[in-house]
């Protein structure tokens, strides 16, 4: 227990130092008030590090280590999944969109509450009273034990790699963006404070630090909510103040184009509240609504927390606590979204950064009193830190849910054909947070610069289009067997990956070539109009074509810049000339590819076992008969 | 629950083929398949109708208030009445285990 005590305050007395190093990028928060940012981040990593150490005492088995002893409640495991799943995508990047293009930013929220409703049904009680640990142990039950086992773990190492770096490298950019730290140094702290969480408390402390980051995160949600409500009015008035704010209709005049030029002030501002600013490509958003609603239901970190309460009531109760803190928050992020856009504007926001995502620190800056002031950059400062916090817990999360997948699932369970003591399996448990968590760390600096906004898609179209077909199938169709868990997942993983690998997600040299060649040999052209208004001798005329002077040099400048970027480079790294498949998400054809592998992969393979252990296993998942043991004591 | 009792020690075929657990089945399922079908209609009419029927989603309904920001918030209002009414349901479903839970030792058992 020393050497723990040791290593744990180690950690803490590593980060915190990484993080208060002097800041050499200009960051969001101005230099004057950095301590104050510092203070309250360091205030929060002292809190969880509190926690852990207190966690830290109750982790001695495996089923502590993974699932918390099964002693976590259910509302209490309601907050851990919203802090789980609550990423800073969630809440620094939709209210972002909101802010940017209204309407379409709000309906892409819908679709990660209605995901709950996928796992309220058919998975949290099943999966509760069947379960032990990981995603596998659902696989294991009835399919032959080690190759299932195999599959499983080597999906939720995938998905949760995915997921991770997408994390990760958000974590360096967002820190950089708000305070001005090295990205390498915001990777790594994140990185040995989520190691000293997960080591040291395993599901205890995660849990904790999940539940404190959630409770952090909706009240700082309701603080500005209410703020915003308090200057702009409730519900039909905000939604009026929107329509006639002059930074909204600007934006919007802005995004619409030449459309705008017969539209009225109002009308303009209307067009915030429809349908069609971001959101152009039907299908894709079909295809992004599928990944979500099936594919949250395979989310490995997520499965994982139905093992930490102790019967599939709780499981129950959990997901309804979930669901309503999750819908609750992306109803505020609307008012968060549009607010910002009235009191900061979109134009500044995106000034920060192009995807919105300071929309919120901004937001919480101005309603405290503007950038000079201490109320403002208290109430900034607080909010980046819970900005912050959100990507560790979740982090966390996803680190156990590997690390899980390597040593209860490859290690003990194949490896070792489950012969092993119980001080293995957490030496085991350790050892493998530690590999995962510093392949997290390397991972996420060697990421640095790269486009890894659609890595997050990719990890739902993976979890939609293998692992949910898998354990549905396996739990509620008596012919599903080894071989069809074995297909769907190698099926539903490969086309999603595939499909990805060949979509517009990645960059395409030869097409932004054209576009940028485009823009070049359009600029004298569009140049003509603007030189004849310099020479009008009016001066509303002249104000306005030097703005115009301005864009146009800017456009023709990064313009050039790809060019000479891309110079000698036709194909993506691929070697495609352009997208083979046009949609952004692949789950449209994936989740039915996976679907299909399973049911054709289970009626072409004969498994006696599967077929035997069906009638246990679907007696226990319907009625929870033993579910009490499976906590393991 | 008696102490000695294992998955071993349970004639799960019984269980399965006993009436009180088929009729337990079948309503579970059926009523889980038509909530689920629903909510994945309620949802994707969203997207759906964001797209192909952007007009209707532009029609003004209270002051500025069009029937898209409407539809958009009905769904947070549905899903959490979908949640409730399972919940509601869920403990019909447990009534109905429970009986099974408390017998598992003794059915299939002469």
């Amino acid at each position: 227990m020393d050497k723990k005590r040791v290593l744990l305050f180690a950690a803490g007395a590593l980060a915190l130092p990484l993080i208060a190093m002097p800041a050499l990028a200009q960051g969001a928060v101005a230099d004057k008030w950095k301590w104050l940012t510092f203070l309250v981040f360091g205030t929060i990593i002292a809190v969880t590090m509190f926690v852990t150490y207190i966690a830290a005492k109750r982790v001695k088995t495996a089923a502590d280590f993974y699932a918390a002893g099964g002693g976590v409640s259910g509302l209490q495991n309601g907050w851990a999944i919203a802090g789980d799943y609550l990423s800073a995508a969630s809440f620094l990047g939709i209210a972002g969109l909101i802010s940017l293009y209204g309407y379409d930013g709000f309906m892409y929220s819908v679709g990660w509450l209605v995901a709950y409703i996928t796992v309220l049904l058919v998975i949290a009680e099943p999966c509760r009273n069947i379960g032990k640990y990981t995603l596998s142990d659902i696989l294991a039950y009835r399919n032959d034990p080690k190759k299932a086992r195999i599959v499983g773990a080597l999906s939720t190492i995938t998905v949760s790699t995915f997921y991770l770096t997408a994390q990760m490298v958000g974590a360096g950019v967002l820190i950089k963006t708000l305070i001005g730290i090295d990205y390498e140094i915001s990777v790594m702290v994140v990185g040995v404070l989520m190691l000293a969480y997960v080591l040291f408390g395993g599901m205890v402390a995660t849990t904790w630090v999940q539940i404190i980051k959630a409770v952090l995160l909706v009240c700082a949600s309701i603080l500005m909510v209410v703020l915003v409500w308090s200057q702009y009015g409730f519900l039909g008035d905000f939604l009026t103040s929107v329509v006639g704010d002059a930074k909204v209709q600007a934006r919007v005049a802005a995004l619409i184009g030449d459309r705008a030029k017969n539209l009225s002030a109002e009308q303009l501002g209307q067009i915030f509240l429809e349908p069609g600013l971001f959101l152009k490509v039907p299908l894709d958003q079909i295809s992004l609504g599928m990944a979500l609603v099936f594919g949250t239901a395979g989310m490995p970190h997520i499965l994982m927390r139905f093992f930490t309460v102790p019967t599939a009531q709780a499981a129950r109760t959990s997901v309804n606590w979930a669901m309503a803190i999750i819908g609750g928050f992306y109803v505020l992020t609307l008012f968060l979204g549009m607010g910002s856009a009235m009191k900061v504007g979109p134009t500044a926001i995106a000034a920060i950064d192009a995807g919105g995502n300071m929309a919120n620190p901004l937001l919480a800056q101005s309603l405290g009193g503007g950038p000079d002031s201490l109320g403002g950059n208290l109430f900034m400062a607080f909010v980046a830190a819970v900005a912050f916090a959100t990507i560790v817990a979740v982090v966390a999360g996803l680190v156990l849910a590997a690390a899980s997948a390597m040593a209860h699932d490859l290690y003990v369970g194949v490896i070792r054909s489950e012969h092993v003591t119980p001080q293995e399996q957490v030496k085991a448990a350790r050892i493998a947070t530690i590999f995962v968590g510093a392949m997290a760390i390397v991972i996420g600096i060697s990421a640095k610069g790269q486009n890894v906004a659609h890595l997050v898609a990719l990890a739902f179209a993976v979890a939609s289009s293998a692992n949910f077909p898998c354990v549905l199938l396996t739990l509620f169709w008596r012919r599903c067997n080894t071989g069809g868990i074995v297909a769907g997942m190698i099926v539903g993983t490969l086309t999603a990956i595939g499909l990805v690998m060949v979509s517009p997600n990645l960059t395409y040299p030869k097409v932004i070539k054209t576009a940028a060649q485009k823009v070049v040999d359009g600029a004298p052209e569009k140049m003509a109009p603007i030189t004849e208004a310099l020479a009008s001798g009016d001066a509303a005329k002249i104000a306005k074509a030097e703005k115009d002077k301005a864009a146009l040099d800017k456009a023709v400048g990064a313009a050039r810049a790809n060019l000479e970027k891309f110079k000698g480079d036709d194909t993506s790294i691929m070697g495609l000339e352009k997208p083979w498949f046009e949609l952004r998400n692949p789950g449209l054809i994936s989740i039915p590819l996976g679907f299909l592998a399973v049911i054709l992969g289970s009626l072409l393979y004969r498994d006696k076992r599967a077929d035997e252990m069906w009638d246990e296993l679907y007696v226990r998942q319907t009625t929870g008969i033993l579910a009490a043991k499976a906590q393991a004591h | 629950m008696s102490a000695a009792r294992t998955a071993e020690s349970i004639n799960w075929a019984a269980i399965d083929n006993d009436p009180r657990f088929q009729r337990l089945h079948s309503k579970k399922v059926r009523f889980l398949t038509s909530l689920m079908v629903f909510s994945l209609i309620y949802y994707f009419l969203l997207p759906i109708g964001a797209a192909y029927f952007t007009d209707v989603f532009k029609i003004k309904v209270y002051g500025v208030v069009n029937v898209g920001i409407l539809f958009a918030l009905s769904q947070f209002v549905v899903a959490w009445g979908i949640a409730f009414y399972y919940t509601a349901k869920a403990r019909q479903f447990d009534a109905m285990a429970a009986e099974l839970v408390r017998e598992a030792d003794k059915i299939g058992r002469k």
